[in-house]
């Protein structure tokens, strides 16, 4: 058995599943955003893979490199908001903010 | 067994196993350090796809950046009495039909990518992947590479304004 396309697919189909549970599972808000991070590393996963089993196609690569600058700035707006959330709430669960100031 | 086979199965148990952790540890440091681990198992997988540029920079930026900042997210957000800060989780009628759901889920992606023909060509061998991605960046991607560069740095200013005490 060599080590092909398929295998890599299925570590990130694995890594993606992981993510959505740990969306949807959890009350706080730091641990939804580190479920998103598993999520956006499935993907890029994806993209070299295919990128190179499809000969070399550095397209995959801007790719990826675009989706890691994304998760930067995502996390750190994302963090930012949390914060002010939790100066208002004293908490992060998510379940409970309903307003976005008091 | 050659080499390369046992990086792969190494660095795809290292991932699985330790974006288990991040789902079903109580603890929230644990899930950030589960994560650490994730990371470099990722980065792990992209050296052995040949792309080592971005496996630099998957260490670079998620390890040294994004995982710095959400361990103090972690710290910032918590009543910071002991090392036992716990995360709530929904119900357990939730978490069941969360479970169920992400494993049809899981099926059905496993299926689907073992059903599906891909279009494969045989891997060539390269000598260096930053060339062609700076030349890529440089020239065709161009465009989107000053939009990223101007959207990190509004959304980082935008953070720190956000983020300041009034």
């Amino acid at each position: 058995m060599e080590i092909g396309l398929f295998h890599y697919l299925l570590v990130s189909a694995v890594l993606f599943c992981l993510g959505v549970f740990t969306i949807i599972t959890r009350k706080n808000a730091i641990l939804v955003l580190m479920g998103l991070e598993l999520i956006l590393n499935s993907a890029n996963i994806n993209f070299i893979a295919f990128a190179k089993y499809s000969g070399m196609n550095f397209d995959g690569h801007v790719a990826a490199l675009f989706v890691i600058i994304l998760a930067a700035a995502e996390v750190a707006v994302a963090l930012a908001i949390f914060l002010n959330i939790y100066q208002n709430y004293k908490h992060v669960n998510i379940d409970e903010v309903s307003d976005l100031k008091e | 067994m050659d080499w390369i086979k046992i990086a792969f199965f190494g660095f795809a148990i290292i991932v699985i196993v330790s974006a288990g952790g991040v789902a079903f540890s109580r603890k929230m440091i644990y899930a950030a350090f589960s994560l650490l681990f994730t990371f470099f198992g990722v980065a792990g997988l992209y050296v052995l796809l040949n792309a080592d540029f971005i496996a630099v920079t998957q260490i670079m930026v998620y390890i040294g950046g994004i995982l710095i900042l959400i361990i103090f997210g972690v710290m910032l957000t918590s009543k910071f009495t002991d090392l036992q800060i716990k995360s709530g989780t929904t119900g357990v009628l939730q978490i069941t039909l969360a479970a169920i759901v992400c494993i049809i889920g899981l099926i059905f992606l496993i299926l689907a990518f073992w059903n599906t023909e891909w279009y494969v060509q045989p891997v060539k061998d390269i000598h260096n992947t930053v060339e062609p991605i700076g030349m890529l960046l440089m020239t065709k991607y161009f465009l989107t590479f000053q939009i990223a560069a101007i959207l990190l740095l509004v959304a980082f200013i935008g953070a720190a304004k956000i983020a300041r005490r009034k």
